[in-house]
């Protein structure tokens, strides 16, 4: 991998000229975790898409930048809500799907090891359909280490697993991504506050900057401070939809 | 069950026929009862069998060559732009044609054997194939498209890689439709200009009165073509992601 970089993303968007969000500016720290958190629609998800050069259907003026200088769109690994596995390719197939779809060769034994790191070892030649959705999920992160960029873009990843199985991911994906400068785009105070070394709100009046907890990431999930900025965020977002 | 059921319904339908036969007492060469089309239909095994090699024949040739070209061109659209402003209206007009008036066209130009009836079957058949397969390569799930934009994946990878493993589902159910209707296609054919196959036979039949060997004629096509129906999807299972 080469060094994460610092990113800043910063200029408004517009769908069909009616503006999804005004000016702003959202910086990423260096192999940090930046969790931006918002309601729905209040263009967080284009932010995320911004950044990875994807379809956002906005206009949008403005730049996206790295402190290296070196073009974002192509050192990004993106993780979505649904875990995006293909249904008719095995687990270690899935895994390997960037090199595949390059034509690369695949690096079989850093697979194995990302698998076996997952624990899916026992599931290598499966298909996604007979896995469970926490199951389905340490795939698509395995995937995502298997790009093995610098910077690593995930949008809401977690939030269709059951509460026990979401702790379990946001443990893994803290551990395993450190290092990396990472976008975690949730709807979940809890996740910020848990996972974020940057906690970032995002409302129709912009972004504000929220303290983060002191405990170091991935916090305890019954840590007090953690549960107080959980509070804390939540009363933000309740704030900008009143 | 399955099969019971499909046992039950036919013994059903053939009590049905054989008690309007009874009841309305029906010449024979108006509605034959079913004992008389199967006794009919072993007399005659040898012939309906030499027919329906012919049938067949024409029919596989026609599946083969139908989704071969449907599927080249469902992936010409797919991948170009200007092919689908040019081609696809042409698709659509091909289809507002009846294949009934083609088919004097098809054996005048190749002639009364073989070839006309296969590009009758390919006719009826290529539109079901290039319109199934055509929207599943044009349906892919937008996330997989995202996924693969992030990995730097080119166009044709992504093409081969995802849109067509995403598409064959549908193109098993274009598949498993074409399965139905080649059959059709082919003894359109044969009853517009031929000397064998299982439409001559139904034509020779009927214009000499003789409807008994006409219904075992028919029956014999019916009987072929949930075969080949059932075959096209036991073979196409795989790729409509019902088995592993």
């Amino acid at each position: 991998m080469t060094p994460a970089p610092d990113l800043t993303i910063s200029g408004s968007a517009s769908i069909a000229g009616v503006p999804l969000f005004a000016p702003l500016t959202l910086s990423l720290a260096a192999g940090q975790w930046t969790c931006l958190l918002g309601g729905s629609g209040v263009g967080k998800t284009t932010v995320l898409r911004l950044i990875a050069g994807l379809e956002t259907g906005a206009d949008f003026i403005g730049s996206i930048t790295a402190n290296d200088a070196q073009p974002v769109a192509d050192r990004v690994a993106y993780m979505a809500q649904d875990d995006l596995l293909l249904p008719w390719a095995t687990v270690a197939q899935n895994v390997s799907l960037g090199a595949r779809l390059r034509g690369e060769t695949v690096n079989q034994d850093r697979r194995e090891r990302l698998i076996r790191r997952m624990r899916l070892q026992d599931h290598m030649s499966r298909k996604p359909s007979e896995l469970s959705g926490g199951q389905r999920q340490r795939v698509a992160l395995a995937r995502t280490l298997m790009e093995d960029r610098p910077i690593v873009l995930l949008d809401e990843p977690f939030s269709a697993l059951d509460a026990r199985t979401r702790a379990d991911m946001q443990d893994l994906a803290a551990e395993a991504l450190q290092g990396r400068t990472v976008l975690l785009v949730t709807h979940d105070p809890a996740e910020a506050a848990r996972l974020g070394q940057s906690i970032v709100v995002m409302t129709q009046a912009g972004l504000t900057s929220c303290q983060p907890p002191h405990a170091p990431a991935p916090r305890k999930v019954d840590d007090l401070e953690t549960l107080e900025t959980q509070g804390e965020l939540l009363r933000m977002l309740r704030e900008d939809a009143a | 069950m399955k099969y019971l059921s499909a046992l039950a319904a036919t013994l059903f339908a053939l009590a049905i026929w054989q008690g309007i036969v009874t009841v309305t007492g029906l010449p024979k060469f108006i509605l034959p009862g079913p004992a008389l089309v199967a006794e009919t239909w072993w007399q005659n095994r040898w012939l309906i069998a030499e027919h329906t090699r012919i049938t067949a024949i024409e029919v596989v040739i026609g599946l083969f060559c139908g989704t071969v070209l449907g599927v080249v061109t469902a992936l010409q659209l797919a991948s170009s732009r200007a092919a689908r402003v040019l081609v696809q209206p042409m698709l659509v007009f091909t289809q507002a044609l009846p294949v009934f008036a083609l088919a004097p066209l098809l054996t005048l130009w190749l002639g009364y054997g073989l070839w006309s009836k296969v590009a009758m079957a390919v006719l009826i058949i290529y539109f079901p194939i290039t319109s199934s397969f055509f929207d599943g390569l044009m349906r892919t799930p937008a996330g997989y498209l995202d996924l693969a934009r992030t990995m730097q994946a080119s166009k044709r990878s992504v093409l081969w890689h995802i849109r067509i493993p995403a598409a064959l589902p549908s193109l098993a159910s274009g598949m498993r439709l074409a399965a139905v209707y080649a059959p059709i296609g082919a003894v359109i054919g044969e009853w517009v200009g031929s000397s064998q196959g299982l439409g001559y036979l139904m034509l020779l039949a009927n214009g000499r009165a003789k409807t008994d060997l006409m219904f075992a004629a028919m029956l014999t096509l019916g009987v072929f073509s949930i075969l080949l129906h059932l075959i096209v999807r036991r073979a196409t299972a795989r790729m409509a992601g019902e088995v592993r």
